[in-house]
């Protein structure tokens, strides 16, 4: 396979310090049909090419965001690039004449990590609410644009987690991984979207 | 003995402090001021200094000084580049204008020898005043400027074989010989290879032991006496002072002493400079001009008319820029210094008469007035030609309103202002290079043509209705110059300037500005971080972070040493201070980065 099919937008702007992430994104490399985007990496200034980045998604099946979560919410590069790449009209319909809708029918597969572990997300917890209230935000951004809402993979309480947890999360991310680029995996059912 | 020294320099000095400002107050340069004063002063005016030649003798010393400045500025390879324009359009504007005073003598009837002296001797331009004009106009960088510099330089070689001619022209017994000139030739050698030579081995050295004795005099002398001797050596073995003075600064171009002799003397320059313009103001002599007025000024006008026409029509084969053409021209178009020697030099082996040399030398002084008086006619009119464009002369904020101006428009002007005008920003431009401003007009920009230090440039140029100005002047003294002309005239306007290094981000500093940036600074980090990252493979993101650390550092260890920047001694180990502290902050950054945890970012 030539032609990349899955697109991970990763984006980490520390992946030195990265346990988790970083590992992922190498073992998303070594798959064939996924091109990963390190959006730290190519644009450092935060000038993001957003013509190059809309041709990327236009040709991808899948579009993956990879990254870890802070302050609930992605790293403050993949929110310029949703706002400078998402462009109304584009991705969404808008406009005299609709939109596009460019993103119709994709896949969209959220793959994140928090530093806590699961028990802090309950009410009375540290984050006083379950991990999917935080999600709103992001499933809602991929049901506007028409997109196929795929059962997030998280790793919760990543700065503890054991080598072999690890180990095992990135075993089953890249599982799913080449499964979707095979295409033998189905988008599951639009979760309460 | 009624006069002594010091009331002489009294009297020239007086002359001067008082005829040069009110000259230049009144628009017509420094050069007319001081040989307005010199006419005054001479025996054709107030009769208050008696003998001009003595002064004008001695005054000489300041084209010589004049000429090893220039030297000092051009390297060796600077010089060997520029070798075409010297010999090719120096050769061609000594033997057109050669030929053209030479026929017009033969037609109007004159003896062929008298012709061809005063051709030859009238070809030759003056040093002093051609690069006084242009260094007032600021016009040395650009192509005019360039080509007059090398004529010049073609010049004085020329005046040496023009000088050895002469006596030949005249009673014969006094001719020498082939022999006699091959033993010239070889001596000039010589003495030429000792110069390379001891410049090198000895007078580098001899500067270095000097500066390290921390006598500022004692370097001056020697700086002084360095020129003085190689003058007169030169003179010794018939080459002119001035061309040994500037092959002894060429030699010198690439010392690192080089600024610290510019310093010393360039105010010896300046001043004898000056005595040398008032030497040529007394030495106009107006009894040989009552005597025959309509000779004098017919030999005038039409000496100035052939040579002001062949250089014009020369000046299009350079390759000039439009409108630059007349100027260059004109700035060349006076008598020399040379013309005097010459003259003289012929009248001694009675080629012609004392009378006719008398008569030829208050031409060429005539003219060296008229020169000043011309140029400053020319800048009239080219001003009035681009005011033109104003639907009223009155209305002289019209120009732009709501605007940016740029001052200077080299490299770095360039592409603040290409910046600029695709930001939808009004643009007014300064520059003094013809070349860019019909570029520049060409693709309807606003342009000023001329010296942004100037007062009535800035007023028209619209700098009372102007939202900013960027100072992007190359040269650092003009950059302060402008500043400070601006922070006076026009408080308001807020400046944004281009400091080519950390003294003039300080000079900056004095002055009031404080959006300054450094020319180099950003491109050197970027090229840093490619560095970084695609040579080295390092994280682009990190990377980045650690450029802005080290701007941030980098820009208040500035700030630091500025307090200190004056008193050098402080400077310079304030500065090593600061770049230890750099180095620490620095060494902190980076262990701050390693020992995060990975806690925050997983």
């Amino acid at each position: 396979m030539t032609a990349p099919t899955i697109l991970i937008l990763y984006a980490h702007p520390a992946p030195q310090r990265s346990p988790v992430n970083r590992r992922l994104a190498e073992a998303a490399r070594a798959v064939s049909g996924v091109a990963v985007q390190d959006l730290y990496e190519l644009y450092p200034d935060f000038n993001i090419d957003a013509e190059h980045e809309r041709s990327l998604l236009g040709a991808a099946h899948l579009v993956v965001f990879l990254h870890p979560i802070r302050w609930y919410g992605m790293p403050s590069i993949l929110k310029e690039w949703m706002d400078v790449v998402l462009r109304p009209g584009w991705a969404y319909g808008g406009g005299p004449d609709g939109g596009t809708h460019a993103l119709r029918g994709k896949g969209f597969w959220l793959v994140t990590s928090t530093g806590s572990g699961l028990d802090a997300f309950q009410p009375g917890g540290l984050h006083g609410h379950p991990f999917d209230a935080f999600l709103l935000p992001i499933r809602q951004v991929a049901r506007l644009c028409g997109m196929d809402w795929l059962a997030p993979l998280v790793m919760h309480g990543s700065a503890d987690a054991s080598e072999a947890a690890i180990d095992a999360h990135v075993h089953e991310f890249t599982r799913r991984l080449t499964g979707y680029a095979d295409a033998v995996l189905l988008p599951e059912a639009v979760h309460g979207a | 003995m009624e006069h002594s020294l010091l009331v002489n320099a009294c009297v020239y000095l007086a002359a001067a402090v008082i005829a040069v400002p009110l000259s230049k107050r009144l628009g017509m340069g420094a050069v007319l001021g001081y040989l307005l004063a010199g006419i005054l002063i001479g025996p054709a005016g107030f009769g208050l200094i008696g003998q001009a030649e003595d002064a004008l003798h001695f005054a000489e010393f300041g084209v010589v000084l004049l000429l090893f400045l220039i030297g000092l500025e051009l390297e060796p390879t600077r010089l060997w580049a520029l070798r075409r324009p010297i010999f090719g359009w120096g050769g061609a504007q000594v033997a057109l204008v050669t030929a053209v005073l030479f026929g017009a003598a033969l037609l109007a009837g004159i003896g062929w020898k008298l012709a061809l002296i005063a051709g030859l001797g009238l070809s030759l331009s003056s040093t002093a005043i051609a690069l006084a004009s242009l260094e007032e106009r600021n016009l040395m960088p650009t192509p005019a400027g360039q080509a007059s510099f090398s004529i010049l330089l073609f010049q004085d070689i020329a005046a040496i074989p023009m000088i050895a001619i002469v006596p030949l022209l005249g009673i014969p017994e006094s001719a020498g010989g082939g022999g006699n000139a091959w033993i010239a030739l070889v001596k000039v050698i010589v003495v030429l290879a000792g110069l390379v030579i001891g410049g090198r081995f000895l007078v580098r050295p001899l500067l270095r032991f000097i500066a390290k004795t921390d006598a500022r005099e004692i370097f001056t002398a020697f700086a002084l006496l360095l020129v003085i001797a190689i003058s007169l050596l030169m003179q010794s073995v018939g080459v002119s002072m001035a061309l040994g003075a500037f092959m002894a600064g060429v030699l010198l171009a690439d010392s690192e002493y080089r600024h610290a002799l510019e310093t010393d003397l360039e105010p010896f320059k300046g001043l004898l400079l000056g005595l040398f313009f008032i030497a040529v103001g007394m030495s106009v002599d107006f009894a040989v001009f009552l005597a025959r007025p309509g000779i004098v000024l017919g030999l005038v006008a039409g000496f100035l008319v052939l040579k002001t026409g062949v250089l014009y029509a020369l000046s299009r084969l350079f390759g000039m820029a439009r409108g630059q053409h007349l100027q260059f021209a004109l700035i060349l178009s006076q008598g020399g210094e040379f013309a005097f020697v010459v003259f003289g030099a012929a009248a001694t082996a009675h080629v012609f008469s004392d009378e006719v040399a008398s008569i030829l030398v208050v031409v060429v002084a005539l003219s060296m007035v008229v020169t000043p008086l011309m140029l400053m006619a020319w800048d009239r009119l080219s001003a009035r030609r681009q005011g033109a464009k104003r639907p009223d002369r009155a209305d002289e904020i019209e120009p732009n309103e709501d605007h940016v101006i740029i001052a200077g428009f080299g490299r770095f002007g360039q592409i603040v202002g290409r910046f600029l005008n695709v930001s939808g920003v009004k643009l007014t431009v300064l520059d003094h290079d013809p070349d860019q401003v019909d570029v520049l007009r060409r693709f309807g920009f606003k342009v000023f043509y001329g010296d942004a230090t100037r007062a009535d440039l800035m007023r028209a140029a619209g700098a009372a209705k102007a939202r900013a100005l960027v100072v992007a002047i190359d040269d650092i003294e003009d950059s302060l110059a402008l500043v400070e002309a601006v922070r006076r005239d026009y408080p308001a306007l807020t400046i944004f300037a281009r400091a080519r290094n950390v003294t003039h981000y300080y000079q900056l500093m004095d002055r009031g500005v404080h959006l300054i940036e450094r020319e180099t600074f950003e491109a050197a980090v970027k090229l840093g971080r490619s560095v970084l990252t695609a040579g080295l493979g390092q994280s682009a993101y990190r990377t980045r972070q650690t450029a802005d650390k080290f701007r941030k550092y980098n820009l208040q260890n500035i700030l630091a040493v500025y307090p200190y920047y004056k008193d050098r001694d402080t400077y310079v180990s304030m500065a090593k201070r600061g770049r230890d502290e750099l180095e620490t902050m620095i060494a902190r950054d980076r262990k701050a980065v390693d020992e995060e945890t990975g806690q925050d970012w997983d």
